[in-house]
């Protein structure tokens, strides 16, 4: 028996070598992907997962892991093997080239031609 | 609550890329190189994995036992405000243990494998938690100093190269501060309370010194080895450096409570900027991390019990058609 000194301990009355089975798989369940909205008009922003073993229970996980300070309103879970992403290796496919002007405000410039027009037409 | 994991100074070098793609290791390094952080899909060298699975692992181990000797002082805290900072620094850090494990688990290795891992005794936790807490001041010198050294350390890592690593850590670091601030208030009510408290604290100062020094881990040599890892940004900073840094923080707020650290040759050398200090016992610190501490049995045999009662509620809950993926991020 375990003569600690932690009086809670002491009470529990364990063995030093209290073995145990392992863990088998899905011991500790499925992950759930965690997010959470601070306040009313933010965006939901993904925060983590948690381990649970159904969505109320990772709501609840949720909550307890990414929502015990600071602001929030809202969280939502979704199963990991619910979420579809793209792939690392294929990130060129959001590659830009400057061309792609005409898709940015940036991209359109008319004060020269406005200034040139009005100093020719000064009457 | 953590130190630096334990670096085996014997692994060799030269075996930790052989077999790897040279093109894909030079991406890879030059990505890293770039400061761009490494997801969990990335091509990545075998070592690298290993090494970082070990490392977050011992880290969320670090937290889960580092609970249990603050915990057993839940009840006994003195008052109620510090009842219920204390049951919110613990949940605080049995969250960082499950922030840790989700993300060594991206790169492979389940939670029950390292809760296996941990109930074994084959993987490591931090060497400070196999100390027990004798008084309430004990769970007060480990709530600012351990968790110090911690923020010391977990602050340099959260620049590393590991995505999800270096999350995890910006979140954790966030909420050791109110860790520290607790801790800190709790030592200086007692160094400035009654002479009773102020001995008390003395006395856990006194013996909480020797695990501090030890927090950081011995001196890395400098081996090939550690020059690989840290230039994969795997090791952020050497233990020597980290505990400079935390002597430099930290001594001073010491001293300015008229506490006595015992170490007679402890001192700043200001012309090199360094503190001098005896060498710590790196005997018993071995001899305490294989399992000869005093409290090494027992976090082990209480962490099985937990998990042991534990279980049949878990197989109640599981459902048939649940099938685990690797979580994302």
């Amino acid at each position: 028996m375990i003569n600690s000194l932690d009086p809670r301990i002491k009470r529990e009355q364990i063995n030093e070598d209290n073995t145990i089975a392992p863990l088998t798989e899905m011991d500790q369940f499925e992950t759930y992907e965690v997010f959470h909205q601070k306040k009313r008009g933010d965006q939901h922003v993904h925060v983590g997962i948690v381990h649970a073993p159904n969505a109320e229970m990772a709501l609840l996980f949720g909550k307890e892991q990414f929502g015990r300070r600071g602001l929030s309103v809202n969280i939502w879970v979704v199963k990991t093997s619910n979420v579809f992403a793209s792939d690392y290796d294929d990130a060129d496919i959001f590659e830009t080239v400057p061309e792609k002007q005409y898709r940015e405000a940036g991209g359109y410039k008319v004060m020269d031609k406005i200034n040139k027009y009005k100093k020719e037409n000064k009457a | 609550m953590y130190g630096n994991a334990y670096i085996d100074p014997n692994e060799k070098a030269n075996a930790m890329l052989a077999g790897e793609d040279p093109i894909k290791l030079a991406e890879f390094e030059a990505r890293i190189a770039r400061g761009e952080k490494i997801e969990p899909k990335d091509w990545m060298p075998k070592e690298y994995r290993k090494q970082l699975i070990r490392m977050i692992e011992q880290h969320g181990h670090s937290e889960i036992i580092g609970a249990l000797p603050e915990g057993t002082w839940i009840t006994r805290a003195p008052g109620f405000k510090r009842k219920l900072a204390l049951m919110a620094k613990v949940q605080d850090e049995v969250g960082h243990a499950q922030l840790l494990y989700s993300a060594a688990e991206t790169l492979g290795k389940s939670r029950e494998d390292m809760i296996n891992d941990l109930i074994t005794g084959k993987s490591k936790y931090s060497n400070v938690f196999n100390y027990p807490a004798y008084t309430w001041a004990d769970a007060c010198i480990i709530a600012w100093l351990i968790d110090a050294g911690a923020i010391i350390n977990q602050v340099a890592n959260a620049k590393g190269s590991y995505g999800p690593y270096c999350r995890a850590l910006d979140r954790i670091c966030t909420e050791e501060s109110f860790h520290l601030k607790y801790g800190h208030d709790n030592v200086v009510t007692l160094a400035t309370g009654t002479p009773i408290q102020r001995k008390m604290v003395q006395e856990a100062l006194t013996r909480w010194w020797p695990p501090i020094m030890h927090f950081f881990g011995p001196s890395d040599k400098i081996s090939s080895h550690t020059e690989i890892l840290m230039r994969w940004k795997v090791k952020m900073a050497s233990n020597d450096d980290m505990r400079q840094q935390f002597l430099n923080m930290y001594v001073p707020k010491i001293w300015d409570l008229g506490l006595v650290i015992p170490d007679a040759n402890l001192k700043k050398n200001e012309e090199i900027g360094k503190w001098d200090y005896t060498e710590p016992d790196w005997d018993e610190f071995k001899r305490v991390i294989n399992g000869g501490g005093p409290c090494n049995a027992e976090r082990l045999a209480v962490r099985r019990m937990a998990e042991e009662k534990g279980r049949w509620v878990r197989a109640a809950l599981l459902r048939k058609d649940e099938k685990y993926v690797t979580p994302l991020a």
